[in-house]
């Protein structure tokens, strides 16, 4: 099954996708600022945000207002905007063949799904044969890494770790240097889950970015942060924070294949503009998928991708 | 964005200068901006409806504050209403039954289940003293049994050894038998994070249910979660049946709209907070703390509150002022009365002196209580004008009648006579006490008690004579004025008249 279709299917099961919302809004009816309201609401309940939903339906007024239209000809235009957005922030996660090795870290908030990713980013780059290194640097929450280990051995990547409470930075350097000397192609670390406002974790995050510099100053070649598809607003105080402390590259959205919709994405995208690269459509690593933004919109707003 | 929503709303109103009662367009008004701040907060958009509508009707004709603008008056009506939803019927864990008190915890994948699963093992452990074990029936996030047996060994409470074979239903039959045979008080069963949508795992939360038998059914849920909460919160009310609700991730810095959807929805309590990643850090959940949280308008709720405290000063004032000189007759009493039914209680009469918990304390002590102030004010609605304005007329055959009329005794119209007489007596005795020198002299010379205000039940006003005697300003109050009344915010005139 396509990530896409996974995700229309998801959509479907709710009864509050976008195009619920919006069918009988349109009908036979002018499109006035009731009409607007209910546009707005319906992108509002995909988590787009208040802000991005207003500029998005304001859009849509400048060529609608007035007019009579019918739904799928108001979703289809809906949809292109949404993509235009997003559609300039498409883009792959390659592991380059310059930096030896690439270094990619995944940061985020506790829960959002950062070791499942890493592990399946794991199983996803040994499979495009580059020779992988895990490193299970959250070395705080109970059985991180013995969850990495388990993606580990499934894919037979090594894993390093240390034991838990450990110095994350300690043992990422240590990672580093061992890759140097292995030709590791790709470091991929796994970071604990920190809220973005303590600020004693983001010191703890800023001295591992400090560490990997050390070595690298050009690395972390690839710093992602990794962002549960049910998140609300919080998403974009969560990426300014991340951003500041470790260079945010780009974005991976994972749980899309629940009932939330993770238009947040949108959100983000009109605010910072950084790439989204991923977005995790089931359990399985081959349901971490590359992110379309056509695909996206449409199945946002609870379109198909063959009308 | 809403940083400046008190500006615009501020621009909204000004030159408006009135007071009175809320308007439709008032309402109107200012809830059009409350809703975006609600949405802006995460809360889900069905959810805000229902709660703009609840508001509006509470909201319409309510009465608007000396020197608090309508839209201001709104905000506090609206972070009430937020306090009362999030508030409403919380209780204890009821884990006080024929052992083992069985606790099932879901939710979302990553909503913090597990964490919180050890955190409650060991705040039953030691706030409850019960003897708790933990059982993971998780056989699909790979690492979930190990992070439980951590957990367990880090907070000392038992935990069902693991077997690999089992499906989670069998895994909780085994917890629930040998929870019994070692003599547990409460199990607390961990499931594996399930998608509200997914058919199959719901139906195993169902069974799962069924067989344990759950006097508690949790649903763990992220303060981060948007518009999916009206989902989830759905879905698992429906499907599984809550009866109450973790929010976790509260030391994070989102409004946590999600709170008001989910109580919304379910209807079930919100029961406890988690607020980080130690085992310790799960607190009870604050109704007020949160509502101030999602609005994000502390700022105007605290306005409000300080003009509403600095009006019941005034008043304070004024009977003060009334009693200095001795002119304190039933209807003043009646009045009081009245204020005292209006503001919701006894207490808020003396507390209408910030300051005197001590004398509401003793007053409760004494009996004093509200169906007392009812048939108070009935004797006093039985009395005619001019007995109400000289006592002295009430004769025998008046009392009787009194009584007669207010459905009460000819002993409760005395006791009401004797206190009245106790209280104007004293008050006199202030007044003449004092004389030029004010109030505060008095007061402050905080001699002896005067008599009991209330049928010589032993009211101290020592309290009292505190209050006015370290009044901020440091001086006498104004009484002729009333234009020192410290505290209130820049902007905010204390003189405005209606």
């Amino acid at each position: 099954m396509s990530w896409l279709k996974k995700l229309t299917e998801g959509l479907k099961k709710t009864s509050s996708s976008a195009k619920s919302k919006l069918s009988g809004i349109f009908i036979g009816k002018k499109i006035d600022a009731d009409t607007m309201e209910s546009l707005e609401e319906a992108l509002i309940s995909s988590d787009l945000g208040v802000s991005a939903s207003q500029k998005i339906v304001k859009e849509f007024e400048k060529n609608y207002s007035g007019k009579t239209s019918d739904q799928e000809e108001i979703l289809e235009a809906l949809s292109k905007s949404i993509s235009n957005i997003l559609e300039p922030l498409e883009k792959e996660l390659i592991v380059s063949d310059v930096h030896h090795p690439h270094i990619m870290m995944l940061v985020g908030v506790n829960g959002s799904g950062k070791t499942t990713t890493a592990g399946k980013l794991a199983k996803r780059f040994s499979q495009q044969g580059k020779k992988v290194i895990l490193v299970a640097a959250d070395t705080f929450r109970a059985a991180a890494i013995e969850q990495l280990r388990g993606w580990a051995e499934k894919t037979s990547v090594e894993l390093i770790s240390a034991e838990r409470g450990a110095d994350p930075a300690a043992l990422i350097y240590q990672s580093i240097e061992k890759a140097r000397i292995q030709k590791t192609d790709l470091i991929l670390i796994d970071t604990a889950g920190r809220l973005q406002n303590r600020t004693e974790l983001m010191e703890e995050l800023a001295k591992i970015v400090r560490v990997i510099k050390k070595l690298e100053p050009e690395a972390p070649h690839d710093s992602l942060i990794v962002l549960d598809g049910t998140v609300g607003q919080n998403a974009l105080s969560q990426l300014k924070a991340f951003l500041s402390v470790a260079a945010i590259t780009g974005l991976i959205m994972t749980k899309l294949d629940g009932s939330a919709r993770g238009g947040v994405l949108v959100a983000l995208a009109e605010e910072f503009g950084l790439p989204i690269h991923l977005i995790g459509v089931g359990e399985t690593a081959e349901d971490l998928q590359d992110f379309n933004a056509i695909a996206y919109s449409r199945a946002l707003l609870g379109l198909t991708l063959e009308d | 964005m809403f940083d400046s929503l008190k500006d615009k709303l501020q621009s909204v109103f000004s030159g408006l200068g009135r007071t009175g009662a809320l308007s439709e367009t008032d309402v109107n008004t200012a809830l059009r901006d409350v809703r975006l701040a609600l949405l802006d907060a995460d809360v889900a958009v069905p959810v805000v409806k229902q709660f703009m509508e609840l508001i509006r009707e509470k909201a319409i004709g309510a009465a608007v504050l000396k020197s608090v603008r309508p839209d201001q008056q709104v905000i506090k009506i609206v972070n009430d209403g937020l306090q009362e939803i999030l508030g409403g019927d919380a209780e204890e864990l009821k884990v006080d039954v024929t052992p083992p008190a069985v606790i099932l915890m879901t939710g979302l994948q990553g909503s913090g289940k597990t964490t919180t699963a050890g955190k409650l093992a060991q705040f039953l452990k030691i706030k409850r003293k019960k003897r708790v074990m933990l059982a993971s029936l998780d056989m699909t996030r790979p690492a979930a049994r190990d992070q439980l047996r951590i957990l367990s060994e880090q907070a000392e409470v038992g935990i069902l050894p693991e077997d690999d074979k089992q499906t989670p239903l069998q895994l909780a039959k085994r917890a629930i038998k040998s929870a019994e045979l070692q003599g547990y008080d409460v199990l607390i069963l961990d499931t594996a994070g399930r998608q509200s949508i997914d058919d199959g795992l719901m139906e195993e939360l169902v069974a799962i249910k069924s067989v344990s038998n759950p006097v508690e059914t949790l649903l763990v849920a992220d303060a981060l979660t948007g518009q999916d909460a009206v989902n989830t919160a759905t879905a698992f009310k429906s499907k599984i049946g809550i009866s109450g609700i973790i929010l976790t991730r509260l030391d994070g810095d989102a409004r946590g709209g999600a709170a008001l959807s989910m109580r919304q929805i379910t209807g079930c309590p919100i029961k406890f907070a988690g607020v980080g990643e130690k085992l310790d850090a799960l607190e009870a959940f604050d109704p007020a703390r949160m509502a101030s949280r999602i609005l994000d308008m502390g700022d105007v709720v605290a306005l409000v509150e300080k003009a509403a405290e600095a009006i019941e000063q005034e008043e304070a004032m004024r009977m003060a002022q009334r009693m200095a000189k001795g002119k304190f007759d039933l209807n003043d009493f009646l009045s009081q009365l009245r204020q005292l039914k209006k503001m919701g209680g006894v207490g808020s009469l003396l507390g209408m002196l910030p300051g005197i918990g001590k004398i509401n304390k003793q007053l409760a002590a004494a009996g004093v209580d509200d169906s007392m102030i009812n048939r108070q004010e009935a004797i006093i609605l039985s009395m005619t004008k001019k007995e109400r304005a000289s006592v002295g007329l009430l004769n025998a055959s008046r009392r009787k009648r009194i009584a007669f009329g207010s459905g009460t005794s000819v002993q409760e119209v005395n006791r009401l006579v004797k206190q009245y007489q106790d209280m104007a007596r004293m008050m006199k005795k202030m007044g003449t006490k004092a004389g030029a020198a004010g109030l505060k002299a008095m007061l402050g010379s905080g001699t002896n008690s005067p008599p009991g205000v209330f049928g010589g039940s032993g009211v101290d006003l020592d309290a009292m004579s505190k209050q006015f005697g370290s009044s901020k300003s440091g001086g006498l109050p104004n009484l002729g004025g009333m234009t020192n009344l410290g505290g209130l915010p820049p902007g905010i005139n204390p003189n405005r008249k209606k």
